[in-house]
């Protein structure tokens, strides 16, 4: 095995850019579950936005294009949910298992005549100056925008559950949906826009898995991030800046594990391919203790009449 | 303006009708998703549909539809026993790798002695290795308080990556010039779960559904602990009044569901499939959720939506080499299906008014 | 005093298969306290939902200060000056004092400057408050006055209060009243609603009575005794149930020294609870909501377990048995939460007696269950309790509260318990169930069972209770005669204000 192989400013670099699907896909549920709901449908919202996001890149020759219309690809599909949760009332879980399986399949459909191709390439978006520093510079101020917006949401969630009175109504819902609704807050239409959120980061996050990640398109791509970021949501006690913390950590995770493969590490590769889940599962076991944190309506159906 | 307004209680003949309100809403929107494929909808519909059960290659079809239905019936009786109580094993498609590889790995392990004892004790392993891989959510929801939800399915993604460490090395055929997989054991005569009658599809996977599935029924109508898993789903507080143990029960209904899946997969891996193989399963286990709901987690309703749902994988082969239709049409196809189901199910608890706005 | 500050004229409202109100009419001047008057399910919770525009009435039109008021939602009658204070609070107990407050408000300052006001209004009225505490943390009456100060910040015309006191010690029911009158003063109307009579004789200037969702009457609170008011209240006049049991000096169950955890994050854990309980007797637990109540009884029916000599019942150690080994040696419980935790919603009312007659009627037999008995015991309950129900198929919760009420308590009482444990009887039950409940509590003792009554309506409690106690805090006040107890006495039994601070006002 050869560890010299794994240069630290790599590690780092990609870290950051394993992390990032990671990291807007658990806001978008942070927000989701402050607010009372519970989407299960992560993954079919992932996939949905990196094929959505893949194919109107390659059409349209622009990443940014694609990029948007994988978080409306997103925001499409968990409107499905919004619809079977809010006014449907159906229940949860089963309807979030629902959206993930239709999602994989809806996304293979759309996905067909993509395989092998190329997407075009976003530009690194180079800051003048910082870029240039040595170590530093690599490291943190030469990647592509999207990771930097990941983090820029992050604050701007954090701020938003704060200081905002919108952030308040938030929690408020997910807190005790009756009292909401006594108060005259509209439970129902708090919550779909936040399911809304929520599959617009989601999609966003698939994207960047196909765009930039990886970059190309192949079926079932999204391998679990969108479980292991409903975990990450559950590890990071509802806080944005924890999801922050981590993503990174799970980011490192998953590279240092491909880098040990590269490196040639005397472990077969798929008990190295499998860490990342048992690590995911080793981390749900120690934050479980302090259930405290969850929304207290997390899951419950609200129904005015009731 | 539409209004909901609750029911005083569930009406219990509608909740009989959703699954077939649901199917057929499938059919046209599916038909019309076909047709913007590029594929004619009725053709698609009955080439589906049709085709398996009474068309020109019936014969060979309607076996297939055992052999598929039978794994889908087998792992969704044991997650509708969870499903019932609140509690969410949706990683049964692990459950099902690992049993089949603790099968198949009793079996290749006495290879090439042959004896009867051989295929009962693939069939304990199998049950055994489902259970023990669902006793690890079950362990820690228990202890812990984990979700099982997530625990269970990232277990899958560990049992898919074991599964190809299996196939790869320690299970992979010696005489297999080089190529991944394992023996087959079909050639195995003591380790071959082959059809009991010829050209019937029959195997013992079959055999076990039906019992699963009358075992259930008499489990959930007649029994106390069936009552139990029921008032747990219905009402958590008033099953600890009643006397419930919420911890033997998550054990217990992990675990069923577990052997089950296990079972299932010992079943596949020792007679249809034949040997172990990277691309091993097929997405029974996340299937299986669908036809637990579309038979309203009721024994006997599972049995019909396992029939069902194994339809449309047959069919959907059937269009996908006669019409050309996509692979994962009929995954999305099968997708509608549950949403349509979740939402007809609003009918069940709710009826749907026309009514005065109120502040809602 | 001329023109009203809200006028009500025909408002009705109806709801698939009851009309909750049906032409009700009156008015309310400035500065007057009006007491809304009527039985559980006499609609007026519809009524006063109407007035804050969380439901739109059918028919008939409201007017405020003589312009037509229709609020479509709260936030518009909190525009114009009409604010409520609910009996089973708005609040969110993961947040603290100041955002909740926040939440009620149209327009809320920041965060900083609202905390300033809330200090300074809640010392004006008499209800000092710490912006800063998380609500969960806080006593009942303490979150009361969160939601008092939450209306009064937004200077109110017309404070809606709905049952107030019924989370109040009798000494805290004391401050709220000086602060009801001191806005009174100032010029706030007030509507009042509550069953409570004596409650409103002293507080109220004028009142409507409600029955069946129509006006029955109106009286002068002040110039009226509490029996005529009663009776147009109830419609009919009731017997007080009458008791002829003698305790015994045989204990039935004993509780030394019990401690439990409470399972729920802003519960109350029992601390220290001892008491001996003697063959019929009845004896009452008094206390607000939220003061290990809810705990007691699960430590009671075994499902919070302690450890095994705190709890003997005829001399056996059942700490650590669960609830059904505990019903199997003759303790049996009803839990106050008809719904969701004494029965099963969505479940026929046969599988409910099964859910705690399992054993004792003998309905199942190595696991398999007997339906047919089971629904023999059923339909007994249904007979015996005058259950009114289409029969034993129906759901639970297509029941109205004093029948399910009484079909839980039927079901219990009708196993022949040794000791019976009951939480809340004859909360939100008319008052000829509640009467039937009592009674057959009362007749139940007689028989020589041992009766633990866990109720936050001290009336019933001075009614059928031999001895009287109440829980403070998870602990145990001493006990003491039922007979001869003054609200005085109960009051500070209870733990007085609870150390509730009372700002000069």
């Amino acid at each position: 095995m050869d560890l010299t192989a794994i240069s630290p400013t790599l590690l780092i670099a990609s870290l950051m850019v394993a992390a990032t699907p990671l990291l807007l896909a658990a806001l978008g549920e942070l927000i989701v579950e402050r607010a009372g709901v519970l989407n299960l449908g992560v993954e079919g919202m992932m996939i949905t936005g990196a094929i959505c996001g893949f194919a109107i890149s390659v059409e349209t020759g622009s990443p940014y294009l694609g990029l948007v219309f994988a978080a409306i690809g997103g925001a499409l599909l968990s409107l499905l949910f919004a619809l079977l949760t809010q006014l449907v009332l159906a229940n949860q879980v089963a309807s979030g298992l629902a959206l993930t399986l239709f999602g994989l399949g809806l996304s293979a459909l759309l996905g067909q005549s993509y395989v092998g191709v190329k997407p075009p390439s976003m530009a690194r978006l180079d800051l003048p100056g910082l870029s240039d520093l040595p170590f530093v510079g690599r490291v943190l101020f030469s990647h592509d925008p999207v990771l930097y917006f990941g983090i820029a949401l992050t604050i701007a969630t954090w701020a938003f559950l704060k200081f905002t009175r919108a952030g308040l109504i938030l929690r408020a819902v997910g807190e005790n949906h009756t009292a909401a609704h006594a108060l005259g807050y509209k439970v129902v239409r708090v919550r779909i826009l936040a399911i809304l959120f929520g599959g617009a980061c989601a999609g966003l996050g698939g994207a960047y898995i196909s765009l930039i990640r990886v970059p190309q398109w192949t079926e079932g791509m999204t391998a679990g991030i969108g479980w292991i970021a409903l975990a990450l949501v559950v590890f990071a006690s509802w806080k944005p800046l924890r999801v922050l913390l981590g993503a990174y950590l799970f980011g490192g995770l998953s590279v240092l594990q491909l880098n040990l493969q590269a490196a040639g590490l005397a472990v077969p590769v798929e008990y190295l391919a499998m860490s990342p889940y048992i690590i995911t599962i080793l981390v749900l076991v120690l934050m479980s203790a302090d259930k405290s944190r969850a929304p207290a309506s997390l899951g419950r159906i609200f129904h005015a009449s009731s | 303006m539409l209004t909901l307004e609750r029911r005083p209680e569930p009406n219990r003949r509608v909740a009989l009708l959703t699954p077939i309100i649901a199917v057929v809403t499938t059919m046209i929107v599916g038909g019309l998703l076909f047709g913007a494929l590029g594929t004619n909808p009725i053709t698609a519909i009955e080439t589906i549909f049709w085709e398996p059960l009474f068309g020109e290659f019936a014969f060979y079809y309607r076996p297939q539809l055992m052999v598929k239905g039978a794994p889908l019936v087998l792992i969704a009786i044991g997650l509708s026993l969870g499903f019932r109580a609140g509690i969410w094993n949706i990683g049964a498609e692990g459950q099902y790798i690992i049993g089949a590889l603790c099968g198949a790995g009793v079996g290749l392990a006495f290879y090439p002695t042959e004896s009867w004892l051989i295929f009962p004790l693939m069939v304990i392993a199998g049950a055994f290795g489902g259970f023990v891989w669902a006793m690890i959510p079950a362990i820690l929801k228990t202890r812990f308080g984990t979700s099982e939800i997530l625990v269970s399915l990232m277990l899958v993604y560990v049992a898919e990556q074991f599964l190809a460490s299996m196939a790869l090395g320690l299970m992979k055929n010696p005489e297999g010039f080089g190529f991944p997989g394992s023996r087959n054991l079909q050639q195995y005569a003591s380790a071959h779960n082959a059809e009991l009658f010829t050209g019937t599809g029959m195997h013992w996977g079959v055999v076990a559904a039906l019992i699963a599935v009358i075992a259930a029924y008499v489990l959930l109508n007649r029994h106390m602990l069936g009552y139990h898993i029921r008032l747990t789903g219905e009402a958590p507080r008033a099953a600890r009044f009643a006397g419930v143990n919420p911890t033997r029960l998550v054990l217990f209904c992990l675990g069923t569901s577990g052997a089950l899946a296990g079972l299932a997969g010992l079943f596949e891996v020792s007679g249809p499939a034949g040997m172990v193989s990277i691309d091993f399963n097929v997405g029974y286990g996340f299937t299986a959720i669908i036809v637990a709901f579309l038979g309203r987690l009721h024994p006997v309703g599972i049995l019909l939506a396992g029939l069902l749902m194994a339809l449309t994988y047959i069919g959907g082969e059937i269009a996908q080499s006669n019409l050309g239709l996509p692979a994962a049409a009929i995954q999305v196809f099968q997708g509608m299906l549950l949403f349509f189901l979740l939402a007809a199910d609003l009918l069940t608890n709710y009826r749907i008014r026309l009514a005065r706005t109120e502040a809602a | 005093m001329g023109q009203p500050l809200i006028e009500l004229r025909g408002l009705t409202k109806a709801y698939p298969g009851v009309v909750a109100n049906d032409d009700v009419s009156f008015a309310i001047k400035p500065g007057e306290v009006h007491a809304l008057l009527g039985e559980n399910g006499a609609g007026k919770s519809t009524l006063v939902k109407m007035i804050y525009g969380l439901v739109k009435p059918d028919a008939g039109t409201m007017t405020l200060n003589g312009a037509p008021y229709t609020p479509e939602e709260p936030r518009f009658a909190r525009e114009q000056g009409v604010a409520m204070v609910f009996q089973h609070f708005s609040l969110f107990d993961a947040m603290n004092v100041a955002e909740n407050i926040a939440l009620g408000m149209e327009n809320p300052p920041r965060l900083a400057d609202l905390s300033a006001r809330i200090r300074k209004v809640s010392l004006l009225y008499g209800l000092p408050l710490d912006p800063e505490r998380t609500v969960g943390e806080l006593s009942a009456g303490e979150r009361q006055r969160v939601e008092i100060i939450r209306c009064l910040l937004q200077d109110p015309k017309l404070l809606i209060m709905d049952e107030p006191t019924s989370v109040l010690t009798p000494q805290e029911v004391e401050i709220l009243f000086r602060t009801l009158r001191k806005l009174s003063a100032d010029g706030t109307a007030i509507l009042y609603i509550s069953h409570k009579l004596e409650e409103i004789r002293t507080l109220c200037d004028e009142a409507t009575v409600l029955r069946l969702g129509r006006v029955v009457g109106t009286c002068t609170p002040r110039k009226t005794t509490a029996s005529a008011m009663a009776e147009m209240m109830v419609g009919e006049t009731l017997t007080a149930p009458a008791r002829a049991a003698v305790a015994s000096d045989e204990i039935a169950l004993e509780v030394t020294g019990l401690k439990a955890r409470s399972p729920s994050p802003f519960g109350t854990s029992l601390r220290d609870i001892t008491f001996t309980l003697h063959k019929g007797e009845v004896l009452g637990i008094g206390g607000v909501a939220g003061n290990g109540q809810d705990e007691l009884l699960g430590a009671l029916s075994g499902e919070l377990r302690s450890d095994a000599d705190t709890i003997r019942l005829g001399g056996q150690p059942i700490g650590r048995r669960g609830p059904e080994a505990r019903r199997r040696l003759g303790l049996l419980s009803a839990p106050e939460e008809r719904l969701g935790h004494a029965a099963a919603p969505d479940m026929s009312l046969t599988e409910n007696a099964l859910l705690t007659g399992a054993h004792r009627q003998a309905l199942t037999k190595r696991g398999m269950i007997n339906w047919s008995a089971a629904q023999g015991f059923a339909e007994r309950i249904i007979s015996r309790f005058d259950v009114r129900t289409p029969g034993p198929h129906t759901a639970a919760r297509a029941l109205s509260g004093g029948n399910l009420q009484k079909f839980v308590i039927g079901r219990e009482v009708l196993q022949d318990p040794r000791v019976l444990v009951v939480n809340q009887p004859t909360w939100g039950v008319d008052a000829s169930a509640a009467a039937a409940i009592r009674q057959a509590l009362l007749d139940l003792a007689t028989n020589g069972t041992a009766i633990l009554c866990i109720s936050q309506d001290l009336d019933e409690l001075m009614e059928i209770s031999d001895r009287f106690a109440a829980l403070n805090e998870g602990r145990l006040s001493e006990i003491r005669p039922a007979q001869g107890l003054s609200v005085e006495q109960i009051g500070l039994m209870m733990g007085g204000a609870h150390g509730m601070e009372v700002a000069h006002v």
